[in-house]
């Protein structure tokens, strides 16, 4: 049904989306936490720095990912002559490309979910002989799950769509960096190339339903879980 | 032993908060007063979740706070538990993992109470695997209060657990209090507004006003304060009497309560042949006549003489009047006080119909413990 090469793209994109949220998760909650829960002089700044990604162009992101973590560039110099590890033009780096991208998505999601909690759960908590850090395991984390998974959802979906940032940090290399929307744009660049973009535009746009529909139930499931109004 | 002692001062925007009592031994302290009094501040700063300015809190000889050597335990090393107006139950876990929560992280040499014993008295075992969600207010003010007692603490403080209710449900949990009272000896702080509550549950009261301590005693002692009507906006004045029950009359459905000074009829059956009772006859439910009236509907008929007469600005006035031992209050109009010669010594008749004493104003005596458990002797 598929030909090899959408096949090739659409793994491609699914692989590069997942470890995209994969890299991003850690350093969202830690953020969002911050953001939401944290008072310190400087908050405005790095809530800026946080929600660049949204206000620049991504070729811009792009471009800055590649002066640094280009094979010259001061961390990805480092990185090739430490580690042998090579981001620019590789799917590595087109994850690192979308996980910049989302970045702002996924700590907004969470961090609504973090205000949400109530405070007064945390002092119960506390009265009831939990310790600050067990807290944050037993009472916080649980309840900012569901703003957790549906960050992961929008950063996943964005990151699937992601074109910009991904074709100027790591170009567009069939089977190493060329996702959906970047083998659409080859196949539109192409004179012969209308039915090839308008299949895989077809392929985009059930990938996309599906992965929505799907974040929904999982988003319903993880509020009645934790005895919300899934249902009310 | 002083099981509370506390003295602290803080400055919370324009309200000062200034409070020094201490609690001898076990029983309920009901600390009573006007919402915006400082109730609920001084119970936080118990627990720790409000950081008092100045002063020192001691539980059981424990020192939690004391500002001048900067002692200050962290709330989760306490041992406080703590009651909320609005339960607070965690809405991620089941009631039995809401129980088990505090229990789980008491160590195992301070585990007195336990789940059985705690499912037993607050009536919870069809609950134990629902989500707080499931649950009625009622039910979810049992579970708050068995999560905090299973977290075994010193002392158990209760912010308006029932400011949430309505009147059935306050009747459905104040006989698991009085039971919690009587057979947990735990000593418990009790935040309320309402009187009725106050009476039937405090073995000792601290009246608070803005931000101070106005008055401290038995319920007994201040409900015979007549000068501290004015303070007690929402107090419904009466007076609180110990009786025992000494008679039921099976036909008639009455019971007969001895007290110093005569008998109380009331309706219904008040206790067992024997027990200790309390009933608060309300002022307003006291008439009063300067010769004994005949052919009356009224039961409960005593001499008296008026010891003082307290008449505020309105229409009414307040009365304390002594029968033999015992001391009751009387609400009647100024003009009444005026027409009858209602002067200090006057010696008048009581009047009090029996229909206005029932199960609301007949309770239990606080501090009867009779078995059952026991919690840190």
């Amino acid at each position: 049904m598929l030909t090899e090469f959408e096949l090739q793209a659409l793994w491609l994109s699914l692989k590069v989306a997942l470890r995209s949220v994969a890299f991003a998760l850690p350093f969202a909650v830690v953020a969002a936490y911050i953001l939401a829960r944290k008072r310190f002089p400087g908050k405005v700044l790095f809530d800026g720095v946080i929600h660049l990604p949204l206000a620049l162009p991504p070729v811009l992101v792009g471009y800055l990912l590649l002066l640094t973590f280009g094979i010259r560039g001061p961390l990805g110099g480092w990185l090739y002559d430490a580690f042998g590890l090579r981001l620019a033009f590789t799917s590595v780096g087109a994850s690192i490309a979308t996980a910049v991208m989302s970045f702002p998505l996924m700590v907004r999601a969470i961090r609504l979910s973090i205000e949400a909690i109530d405070l007064g759960l945390e002092r119960a908590a506390a009265t009831l002989g939990a310790s600050p850090l067990d807290r944050l395991i037993t009472i916080t984390l649980p309840l900012m799950l569901p703003g957790v998974l549906s960050g992961c959802v929008v950063a996943f979906a964005a990151s699937l769509g992601e074109f910009g940032a991904v074709i100027t940090f790591v170009s567009n290399i069939p089977g190493e960096t060329q996702t959906l929307p970047l083998a659409i744009y080859a196949a539109v660049q192409n004179p012969d190339g209308d039915a090839a973009a308008a299949r895989l535009a077809a392929l985009s746009l059930v990938l996309a339903l599906s992965g929505l529909i799907i974040s929904e139930v999982i988003a319903r499931r993880a509020r009645r879980m934790l005895g919300g109004a899934a249902d009310e | 032993m002083t099981m509370i002692d506390l003295d602290i001062r803080k400055r919370l925007g324009d309200f000062a908060l200034d409070v020094s009592f201490s609690i001898p031994g076990h029983g309920v302290t009901a600390l009573f007063g006007r919402s915006g009094a400082g109730k609920t501040s001084v119970i936080a700063a118990i627990a720790g979740l409000l950081r008092p300015d100045e002063g020192h809190i001691r539980v059981a000889g424990r020192t939690l706070f004391d500002a001048r050597v900067g002692a200050d335990v962290p709330i989760h090393r306490r041992r406080v538990g703590y009651v909320f107006q609005d339960g607070r139950l965690f809405p991620h876990l089941s009631v039995r993992d809401n129980l088990l929560y505090g229990y789980r992280r008491s160590p195992l040499r301070n585990r007195r109470i336990t789940m059985e014993e705690v499912v037993a008295l607050l009536g919870v075992a069809p609950l134990l695997e629902r989500r707080p969600r499931d649950l009625s207010g009622g039910e979810k003010q049992r579970v708050a209060i068995g999560r905090a007692l299973l977290a075994q603490p010193e002392v158990l403080l209760m912010d308006e657990p029932f400011a949430s209710l309505d009147a059935p449900r306050k009747r459905e949990i104040l006989p698991y209090l009085e039971r919690l009272r009587d057979e947990l000896r735990l000593p418990i702080v009790y935040v309320s507004h309402a009187i009725e509550e106050v009476v039937r549950l405090a073995n000792q009261v601290v009246v608070l006003d803005a931000g101070r301590v106005a008055a401290t005693g038995t319920p007994e002692q201040l409900g015979e304060r007549l000068d501290l009507r004015p303070l007690l906006g929402e107090f419904e004045s009466g007076a609180i009497i110990d009786a025992q029950v000494t008679a039921f009359d099976s036909q008639f459905e009455l019971s007969t309560l001895a007290f110093e000074g005569g008998v109380l009829r009331v309706p219904g059956r008040a206790g067992d042949l024997g027990a200790l009772v309390r009933v608060r006859v309300r002022a307003r439910d006291v008439s009063l006549a300067l010769e004994k009236p005949a052919a009356i509907s009224v039961q409960n008929i005593f001499a008296g003489a008026v010891e003082e007469v307290f008449e505020d600005s309105g229409a009414y006035a307040e009365l304390k009047l002594r029968v033999s031992g015992t001391r009751f209050l009387s609400r009647v109009t100024r003009e009444s006080v005026s027409r009858l010669g209602l002067v200090l010594g006057a010696q008048v008749y009581l009047l009090v119909k029996s229909v206005s004493l029932d199960h609301e104003t007949v309770s239990t005596v606080p501090g009867r413990a009779n078995g059952g458990l026991r919690h840190g002797d």
